[in-house]
């Protein structure tokens, strides 16, 4: 898979049909190397999570007999009603609450953040800029024990509370980062039309740049959304209750419990899962879009 | 406007890292007072053995992480920008290890990798029928293998959006003077994407700095200190040896890492002229 290339495709040669001035078309030649590397990566996304959810569908005694990739001869959902039976729509709606909190939380701060600084000429707004382009590299595992402690001393641990806000806050750099960058583009002479209309700052920050920030907040709002829905750390050390617990320590503790029952323990992980495919399939576009607007180039 | 956000970024990442560095001058079980007890900590972690061999293993993991999953996702991105349905189809399954939670996915392949009853168990495969996680040699090598898993996804979607960027033009040019498939790949494809690569490779080797997640589940850190990197022996060291002192200075080694890491990678790579142009990291 090391020939990958973009020579113009035979469509395009003068005469063969090509409408004037259409953007030249990509390449159609084939790559049979590259396409053999492609299908090979497939098999090793594939083959995991296949077999994942074929043995959530087993019984016990058929994962110990069957063959693993096998589908399984008299599936059954009683795995799956285990792990409703352990308080999973629970800890559902914990991921559900400290992400939404989270997630709105950074959005709402990050976007104000970000239009102050790119809008804004004083001598801070540069420096509190370089304080987040800094932050980037804070890896928020070294800071965890400050963190425990004052989250203890503010009498949040254990509070679902205590996950959502470290982890907005570690969310706030790269979404200022990717909105200041986005910000940039929307050209002044929308700021000065607007203002000689006599909008002031918050009326152009609500109808003229948030509107046009869309497919950057869309992008974030994913990015973050998913960070902190899948965050293991803070919920980790934060929390200690069972029943403060969000599903990725779900998933975790259950397997500690249920370390025989390997058909109940993948479907818990498959379960855990489901709340984001469903979110990925209605809204893919919107995502992969967002995500190469966001984070290519 | 912008005081919201700096005020909960400094109370919880930035006033952390100036605490996390006076507690590592501190004996700190987690409930107590701390008490100063000078370099103790520091010396101790330097002269540690065991906190030596995990910065090894981060380091180690770092390099060989990057050399799994750049040439992967580069030839997956690029292959997949291109423009035929199939290769779009397999991009959306690409994308997939993206939506399961890094906890679930370290759960996933310690059932997938168990010796007793794991694919390659079951399956009779010799080639896969090992004690990946039991065996001190292999398990370093199924965490590389589970963290490709997970990352590659996500560096192809960034290589992918890097090669449609690239003008058509430059390519119907150079075929039209004749250069190969690899000729063209090696001094165009390469090339017009060396600020993905970068982009790619800063957020790799920052981001080895904190696998924490995974390791943590899938291994514990073990067999023995096979795969202790040092996020997983500054959380063993506090959190369960109750040594927040300790743990502390090993965090602080953590953090310098960072730090240096990126300001390097800023000042070697151009990072920060192309940041004020494009979009994006």
């Amino acid at each position: 898979m090391t020939v990958l290339t973009r020579a113009p495709s035979p469509a395009t040669t003068p005469g063969s049909g090509a409408a004037p001035g259409r953007p030249p078309s990509r390449p159609r030649r084939t790559n049979p190397l590259g396409a053999l590397g492609g299908l090979l990566w497939l098999v090793v996304v594939l083959v995991p999570v296949y077999w994942v959810v074929v043995t959530s569908l087993r019984t016990r005694e058929g994962f110990f007999d069957a063959n693993p990739l096998a589908v399984p001869s008299d599936p059954t959902l009683d795995n799956y009603r285990q792990v409703l039976d352990n308080g999973f729509t629970h800890y559902l709606l914990n991921s559900l609450a400290v992400t939404a909190g989270a997630t709105a939380l950074t959005l709402a701060v990050s976007f104000l953040a970000a239009y102050a600084v790119v809008r804004g000429t004083s001598r801070a707004l540069r420096w509190t800029f370089s304080v987040f382009l800094l932050g980037l590299a804070i890896p928020l595992q070294a800071t965890i024990i400050p963190v425990y402690y004052l989250i203890a001393q503010a009498n949040m641990y254990d509070t679902l509370t205590a996950i959502a806000l470290p982890s907005a806050a570690f969310a706030i750099p790269l979404t200022v980062v990717i909105l200041v960058n986005f910000l940039r583009d929307i050209p002044d002479e929308l700021y000065e039309s607007m203002r000689a209309d006599g909008a002031g700052h918050w009326r152009m920050l609500w109808s003229l740049a948030l509107p046009l920030s869309r497919p950057a907040l869309i992008t974030v709002t994913i990015y973050d959304a998913l960070n902190v829905w899948n965050g293991f750390l803070f919920p980790l050390i934060l929390t200690q209750s069972p029943d403060k617990r969000v599903l990725p320590l779900f998933v975790w503790s259950f397997q500690g419990e249920f370390t025989v029952n390997v058909p109940a323990v993948l479907a818990a992980v498959v379960l855990s899962t489901l709340p984001i495919l469903a979110l990925y399939v209605i809204g893919r576009r919107q995502l992969i879009g967002g995500m190469t607007a966001g984070f290519g180039k | 406007m912008a005081l919201p956000a700096l005020l909960l970024f400094a109370l919880f990442a930035l006033a952390p890292m100036v605490i996390v560095g006076y507690l590592s001058f501190t004996r700190w079980d987690g409930l107590g007072t701390p008490s100063w007890t000078g370099l103790d900590n520091w010396r101790t972690a330097l002269t540690s053995d065991v906190t030596r061999h995990a910065l090894w293993l981060t380091l180690k993991m770092m390099v060989i992480s990057w050399a799994v999953q750049t040439p992967i996702s580069l030839l997956l991105g690029v292959f997949v920008a291109g423009k035929q349905r199939y290769r779009a189809l397999l991009a959306v399954f690409y994308f997939v290890p993206m939506l399961i939670s890094t906890a679930a996915i370290a759960v996933i392949f310690k059932n997938l990798l168990d010796p007793n009853f794991g694919l390659g168990a079951s399956l009779g495969l010799s080639l896969l029928d090992q004690d990946w996680l039991g065996d001190p040699d292999l398990a370093f090598y199924a965490v590389v293998f589970a963290i490709a898993w997970q990352f590659v996804p996500f560096h192809t979607l960034l290589y992918q959006a890097g090669a449609r960027q690239i003008p058509a033009s430059l390519y119907e040019a150079a075929s039209l003077d004749g250069a190969g498939r690899l000729k063209q790949f090696w001094h165009i494809t390469l090339p017009q994407l060396r600020y993905t690569v970068v982009t790619s490779s800063t957020l790799m080797t920052v981001g080895s700095l904190t696998y924490f997640d995974l390791v943590f589940v899938l291994t514990g850190g073990g067999p023995g200190y096979a795969t202790r990197l040092l996020p997983l022996d500054m959380y063993i060291t506090g959190f369960q040896s109750n040594d927040m002192g300790l743990a502390s200075a090993i965090s602080v080694v953590l953090v310098t890492a960072g730090l240096l890491l990126s300001l390097a990678l800023v000042r070697f790579s151009g990072f920060s002229r192309m940041r004020s142009q494009q979009a994006g990291v």
